[in-house]
């Protein structure tokens, strides 16, 4: 019949639409792509080259790796800051989880005020919060000297310019993100599953065991997995905090290019980092899929 | 299998208010629920139903009031320690759980042992026709499935009293009915003391012993499905409860009342109200020949609107006084020929012992066309 020529134009000019369709989706995102192939892709590709010549000769060589391999110094600094990064996460797993559930068991009205307080030091300049903890946290800071009036200590504790201050300062910097990433999780949580488990018997604690917490580890691992990743690169925190006596990867990094002026060092050392760093976020994965952290259960 | 070890309740609500501020979604409730007996309430949205049964599984505190099952006072008992089973209309079944799983999590709960555990997991599983379905993931069923399981897990601990909570309205309406029909039967056989919330009065008609019709935080009346639906004790419950016309009337004598310029002869006694509605339920009028030596009022009209409604033709009469009422003509082949057209006259029957007189309570009776 004379009906089936315009029916197979018809199937052309709809795949040519949806084709269309999809290339402007695609120009849409180009902008995104161009930003990160020019400022991330290829600087890192500059970086890893860097890594790979030896200073001195100029040549293709694997010195600079031989070297993090070799000098217990370089294992000692990586082995401090993955604990430093693992003691933060658990200190800010800890106390965001019971801020996170508090505000999404509460009305609208309380929980926005919980999440206020929480944003508005995430808001602040790290350095400026870093400064300030500085300042409570010293020898005759206003930590110390409340805790000597009340009578709980007679000597002022050594809160700064050490691994406390550190801590301190960096728990302080990530728990927004815990908080934040739970409190989404906890929030799609249908709120007659909590109801469900206890009219069906179980004590409080046993709902919050067997139903909330098992329901909220997505949340609790993309908090975590936040938490820990952004702890390892952490630089001006420890610098101030730490007193120099923290030393932390991200300044092995800048004390290679400030001191010594080893730019091929310092990006071994970075890579060594990202290395880790990616390894980390796959051993995650297996553990609970990226595609439950970013939402989809 | 639950029979042997279960010990269902009464359910006593004494006097229960609940205040949300100015609003009362409960105002001073009374409640009496037999051991074995099926309740629904009933009612529109916003009419204390929901809160009522909240009250009951304990997620909502009373202002005032008490509550018992049994001999027990409950009114301040955590739900956890009430012994209920509760059915959400969103199944609540948990999601990181298998079918067994959950249905075992309230035995768990009471450390019943693993073996025994085990074995009434696969009674109550069988109890609503899903055995050997333990091992699938909760995702894996369908809506009529998971709702079975969410049953299951209610009965599996032997509670003293389940509560559903409009556990069909997110089903389609061929499983909703054959799944009416289910938990009727299971009720039976278990002899389970079931409190029902529904908004959908057919369900309630089909499924209970006894309904509750609720509005504005009270109960407007408490009866069972026939007394409900053929003594609706006023115009709301009258309007809720079955294809009714509400037409104002007045009273001219012991057991005459006037619509408009008619009069309509009555059976029944006239209710004591200032104001009155005569409540037309649309099967109760008859078109055509009848028995002439039964007491009928007669109702001349005009038909206005026919409408076709698959099992029947719903056809609208405007009677004298300008009012529409409606009936329902069953679509066989007979009804179909003698079908009354657009435009003409028609006479419609309604017979004297179903002319129902209701007393009009205030602002509320939008009678449904």
């Amino acid at each position: 019949m004379s009906a089936s020529a315009p029916f197979a134009d018809n199937a052309k000019a709809l795949r040519a639409m949806e084709r269309r369709e999809r290339l402007a989706l695609l120009a849409l995102t180009l902008p995104a792509l161009a930003v990160v192939a020019l400022l991330l892709v290829a600087p890192l590709c500059h970086l890893f080259w860097q890594s790979l010549v030896d200073a001195k000769t100029g040549e293709f060589s694997l010195i600079n790796y031989a070297r993090i391999m070799q000098d217990p110094g370089y294992a000692l600094t990586f082995g401090r800051t993955f604990l430093t990064a693992a003691l933060v996460t658990l200190i800010c797993v800890t106390l965001g989880y019971p801020i996170a559930f508090l505000a999404a068991i509460s009305g609208q009205r309380s929980a926005m005020l919980i999440l206020a307080m929480v944003l508005i030091p995430f808001w602040t300049s790290v350095l400026v919060r870093t400064y300030a903890w500085l300042v409570l946290l010293q020898h005759s800071g206003l930590v110390n000297r409340g805790l000597q009036a009340i009578g709980l200590i007679d000597e002022p504790l050594a809160l700064v310019h050490n691994l406390t201050g550190t801590v301190i300062g960096m728990v302080h910097v990530m728990l927004p993100f815990v908080v934040l990433t739970l409190y989404g999780n906890l929030k799609q949580i249908p709120e007659d599953l909590g109801r469900a488990a206890s009219s069906l018997g179980a004590k409080p604690m046993r709902v919050f065991l067997q139903v909330i917490l098992p329901l909220s580890a997505p949340g609790l691992m993309a908090g975590a997995v936040f938490v820990f990743v952004l702890s390892l690169g952490f630089y001006i925190t420890p610098e101030l905090m730490g007193g120099g006596r923290t030393i932390m990867v991200a300044m092995l990094v800048q004390r290679n290019i400030d001191i010594y002026s080893e730019f091929g060092a310092a990006s071994a050392v970075a890579f060594v980092l990202l290395g880790l760093t990616l390894f980390i976020l796959w051993a995650a994965d297996r553990i609970v899929p990226i595609e439950r952290i970013l939402g989809e259960k | 299998m639950a029979a042997k070890h279960a010990s269902y309740e009464t359910v006593s609500v004494r006097s229960a208010t609940r205040n949300y501020d100015a609003v009362k979604a409960l105002d001073n409730v009374s409640l009496e629920v037999k051991v074995g007996e099926f309740v629904s309430l009933l009612g529109p949205s916003g009419s204390g139903k929901t809160t009522l049964l909240n009250v009951l599984s304990g997620f909502t505190r009373l202002t005032s009031g008490s509550v018992f099952f049994g001999e027990r006072n409950v009114t301040l008992l955590q739900p956890h320690l009430r012994n209920i089973g509760v059915v959400f209309q969103s199944y609540a079944l948990f999601p990181h759980m298998s079918v067994a799983q959950n249905v075992a999590f309230p035995l768990l709960a009471r450390g019943v042992s693993k073996t025994d555990c085990q074995k009434r997991v696969r009674e109550a599983l069988a109890l609503v026709e899903l055995a050997g379905y333990e091992d699938r993931g909760v995702a894996q069923m369908s809506g009529g499935q998971r709702q079975r399981v969410a049953l299951a897990r209610a009965i599996v601990f032997d509670p003293g009293l389940i509560l559903l909570d409009e556990p069909l309205s997110a089903l389609d309406k061929q499983l909703r009915e054959s799944m009416q029909i289910e938990i009727r039967r299971l009720h039976a056989r278990l002899g389970a003391t079931m409190i029902y919330v529904t908004h959908d009065q057919r369900e309630a008609l089909t499924m209970s012993d006894r309904i509750a019709v609720m509005r504005a935080g009270r109960i407007e009346q408490i009866a069972t499905p026939c007394q409900l639906h053929d003594f609706p004790a006023n115009d709301f419950v009258a309007s809720f409860v079955g294809e009714t016309t509400l037409l104002p009337v007045k009273r001219q004598s012991a057991k005459i009342v006037t619509l408009g310029e008619a009069a309509l002869h009555t059976a029944r006694e006239i209710p004591a109200a200032d104001r009155l509605a005569v409540a037309i339920q649309a099967e109760k009028l008859i078109y055509g020949p009848v028995n002439e030596n039964e007491a009928w009022n007669v109702l001349p009209g005009k038909v206005s609107e026919a409408i076709y409604q698959g099992e029947s033709f719903k056809i609208f009469v405007r009677i004298g006084g300008g009012q529409t009422v409606s009936l329902r003509i069953p679509c066989h082949h007979m009804g179909a020929r003698s079908l009354p057209q657009v435009g003409n006259d028609i006479t419609l029957r309604l017979h004297v012992e179903d002319t129902i007189i209701v007393p009009v309570l205030g602002n509320c009776g939008e009678a449904e066309a």
